[in-house]
């Protein structure tokens, strides 16, 4: 599908920009694995007829697929949120030694405050620990232009080019005109020397790693990517990304800036001479004081994090604020607003089981994805997450310690993605090692929290087309677990009973809980459910679930029926009966 | 001219999304630089959400901070009042009055609070608050919401009927116009 066929200028969301940035840069092969704020990198390029493009299992498997595919002589790319790039480390810090054939970009979208993340890592680390060159566009424009010449970039030195967005330019649109497409095409040449890294051609490669990274430095210094905007100059700052938009809405013209467009390497004559040109220097960068510290090393004077906190994401007033500028004058009511965090959907299948973990006061080790909402009250039953698949693990180190007892009280809860991502070698671990841990995987049949992508469960591909189709009751099965169970979650009474039978059997078990997300366009929806208020006693008993339909109207519930879907669980917390089904031609 | 900004407020899932991109077109089209800024992820579970719009000569930061905002436009009144220190002196609120209770509510925690139109309107704001569920549901379906809005909002605008209607084109799908251009003209002469 061609976009912007006329080459107008359009609103584009940054993701947006940098896939059409692929496709005229004649990419020809994309994997990824889904992870906010990166994820429409991935479903926008997937438009391009021209771009084989797919959800891979995890990251890691997402890169190796892409560099066997520049390997082969076709530009590639893979994307992945902050935290997926730690998947992918290893293979991208010995790609830094391999090279590249074709072309090869590897997106990675921070999410500085935390928006949808367990962690605020900073990505640059990676860049200057992998030794690779890393770009940072600051809008959509620079997103689409960025990506094209990181694919000529990758070329020239030879390397992997991280592209690095961050949530404000991921998803935010601004103004992009585009261009044409053009497909490289570079044979592959058998050359065991550069690309098998076995230690004696990985002592022949490490010096030209370090060759390129000085080449890449002399680079920097010229590069189209970094420019001096030169304003008043009592005041020098040097920024990047999204920073540089929050400084220049504060300031204007009326100081200088140094943006940098590559963050690594990083120039030292560029910063030499702008600092030179003003009177006193700062460095406004989000997160880690990484050009801060490159600056300081070069033994120049220069102001930063002192002033600009490491944590969370920056914003105009907060700078403006850090310089000493008065924000606005605005308005106030003298009333606590109530907060509204995120909550499990009117009918999110996931509900049922948690509500019957927190029941049977289960110690809940959990995992990432929209599941992670079970720790949220009234539920309140996840009691530890830390990253993908990490649940599995620790319910093996957990039980280990503490025995039959806790192995009679404690599960691990992932989904389905997660698990393909990276739950199956935990438990590979709990089959091989023993532990009698209950695995429970619920299964809501797509990947929910990134906005429904397929996954090697589905059956489906990222075009929605038929694919191979993973059977999850087999395949723990194969991996030595005898015991396998799958409950609906919306059945209270067969969740609690399976639940309690395979917390008290004598070996490693797997409960599959499964039923489709409820937002998913093929699922099919009750009517919404009305309470009798006649027979309501106002236990509230139906309120421990946590469904937003349901609210209390004075003494009796009530039901919300533009948000429920009919899914009853409440209505088997019900003792009174007062739940009624909807007219079925509601 | 100066950098304008409309904050889209409202309760995950409650379609802000449309409401930002017909604006972003309508002010591209007015020639405009503009920029619209959305979050995507966790908090469009049923959380509170926000999509900042911006447009004016030259926009440089995507997100609107507090004290900026023009116009707040917003679903659900609770979200009018938490976003009310975003709006700047002299700034315009229009809001639906519908009340959705966030999960401190229903689990009993937090008090939804009383008469929040007064309260804003006490606040010294200039506030517009109509019942567009209401006229939503008159239009022909509850989920013409955000053009109702759209169409009260439009009222604050110096900018010809035709401008919003071609914009109106531009976004809704085919099937769902004729309904979307009865909400929006139920909203602007509400």
């Amino acid at each position: 599908m061609e976009q912007c066929p006329n080459h107008h200028p359009e609103l584009m969301l940054g993701n947006k920009a940098v896939a059409r940035g692929l496709y005229e840069a004649g990419v020809c092969f994309i994997s990824s694995y889904p992870g906010t704020p990166s994820t429409e990198i991935t479903e926008e390029a997937a438009k391009y007829d021209e771009i084989y493009c797919e959800w891979a299992p995890n990251e890691k498997v997402a890169m190796e697929s892409a560099f066997g595919a520049s390997l082969a002589g076709r530009r590639a790319f893979c994307a992945q949120k902050h935290v997926g790039l730690n998947v992918a480390a290893d293979p991208l810090y010995t790609m830094s030694y391999t090279g590249v054939n074709a072309g090869f970009v590897i997106g990675v979208a921070d999410d500085a405050g935390m928006h949808s993340s367990q962690n605020e890592q900073d990505s640059r680390h990676h860049a200057i620990a992998a030794k690779v060159p890393m770009i940072e566009p600051s809008d959509s424009a620079e997103a689409l232009e960025f990506t094209r010449l990181a694919y000529d970039l990758s070329e020239q030195f030879d390397t992997p080019v991280l592209l690095k967005m961050c949530t404000r330019v991921a998803h935010s649109q601004s103004i992009v005109t585009c261009g044409e497409r053009s497909v490289p095409d570079r044979p592959y040449v058998k050359d065991i020397g550069k690309y098998v890294m076995m230690p004696g051609n990985a002592k022949r490669r490490h010096p030209i790693v370090e060759a390129r990274t000085k080449a890449l430095t002399e680079y920097a210094e010229t590069s189209p990517l970094n420019r001096v905007e030169m304003g008043g100059t009592d005041i020098g700052i040097i920024t990047a990304s999204t920073s540089y938009q929050y400084v220049k809405e504060v300031f204007g013209d009326s100081v200088s800036v140094l943006k940098l467009g590559m963050t690594n390497p990083l120039p030292e004559k560029l910063i030499r001479d702008f600092a030179a040109k003003v009177k006193k220097l700062y460095v406004v960068e989000e997160l880690d004081p990484i050009i801060e510290n490159h600056v300081r090393a070069l033994g120049i004077p220069v102001t930063g994090k002192e002033m600009l906190p490491m944590v969370d994401e920056f914003s105009q007033n907060l700078i403006a604020a850090a310089f000493g500028r008065e924000p606005g004058s605005t308005y106030s009511i003298a009333e606590t607003v109530p907060a509204r965090p995120p909550v499990m959907c009117a009918g999110c299948p996931h509900r049922g089981m948690f509500y019957t973990l927190r029941k049977n006061n289960c110690t809940v080790l959990g995992d990432i994805g929209c599941y992670t909402l079970g720790a949220v009250p009234p539920l309140g039953a996840i009691e530890m997450t830390l990253c993908m698949g990490a649940s599995i693990g620790a319910v093996h180190g957990f039980n280990k310690v503490r025995g039959p007892e806790s192995e009679r009280k404690t599960v691990a809860v992932i989904g389905d993605s997660t698990f393909m991502h990276s739950g199956m070698t935990g438990l590979a671990n709990v089959a091989y090692n023993q532990s009698n841990s209950t695995i429970i995987i619920v299964d809501n049949s797509i990947t929910g929290m990134t906005g429904h992508q397929q996954n090697p469960t589905t059956g489906y591909n990222i075009k929605g087309d038929p694919a191979g189709k993973i059977d999850l009751e087999a395949l723990c099965r194969a991996m030595g677990f005898e015991r396998v169970r799958v409950v609906d979650p919306y059945n209270l009474e067969e969740c609690d009973r399976v639940l309690k039978e395979e917390l008290a059997a004598e070996a490693p078990s797997i409960i599959i809980s499964r039923r489709p997300c409820a937002l998913l366009k093929y699922v099919k929806h009750n009517p919404p459910l009305t309470v009798n208020p006649d027979k309501c006693i106002g236990c509230k008993s139906c309120m421990r679930i946590g469904c937003p339909a349901i609210s209390m109207h004075g003494k009796k519930a009530h039901v919300d029926s533009t948000l429920c879907v009919g899914c009853n669980v409440c209505s088997q917390l019900c003792r009174a009966g007062a739940f009624e089904s909807g007219k079925t031609d509601h | 001219m100066e950098t304008k900004n409309i904050m889209i407020v409202g309760v995950g899932g409650q379609g802000s999304l449309l409401a930002s991109k017909l604006l972003g077109h309508l002010l591209l089209m007015q020639g405009y630089d503009v920029k619209v800024s959305e979050v995507h992820g966790m908090s469009q579970r049923g959380g509170s959400v926000v999509t900042y719009v911006r447009y004016g000569d030259k926009v440089y930061s995507p997100v609107i901070d507090r004290g900026e905002a023009d116009y707040i436009v917003s679903f659900e009144i609770l979200e009018a009042a938490r976003w009310l220190p975003y709006l700047r002196k002299d700034g315009q609120i229009v809001t639906n009055l519908q009340q959705i209770d966030p999960m401190p509510v229903i689990t009993g925690a937090a008090q939804y609070p009383a008469d929040l139109a007064e309260k804003l309107k006490a606040s010294g704001a200039r506030v517009d608050a109509i019942d567009c569920l209401a006229l939503a549901e008159q239009a022909g379906s509850a989920k013409a919401v955000n053009l109702v809005l759209l169409g009260r909002l439009s009222h604050y605008f110096d900018l010809p009927d035709q401008a919003w209607q071609e914009a109106i084109e531009a976004i809704v799908p085919a099937r769902f116009l004729e309904l979307n251009k009865r909400a929006f003209e139920l909203g602007r002469n509400a």
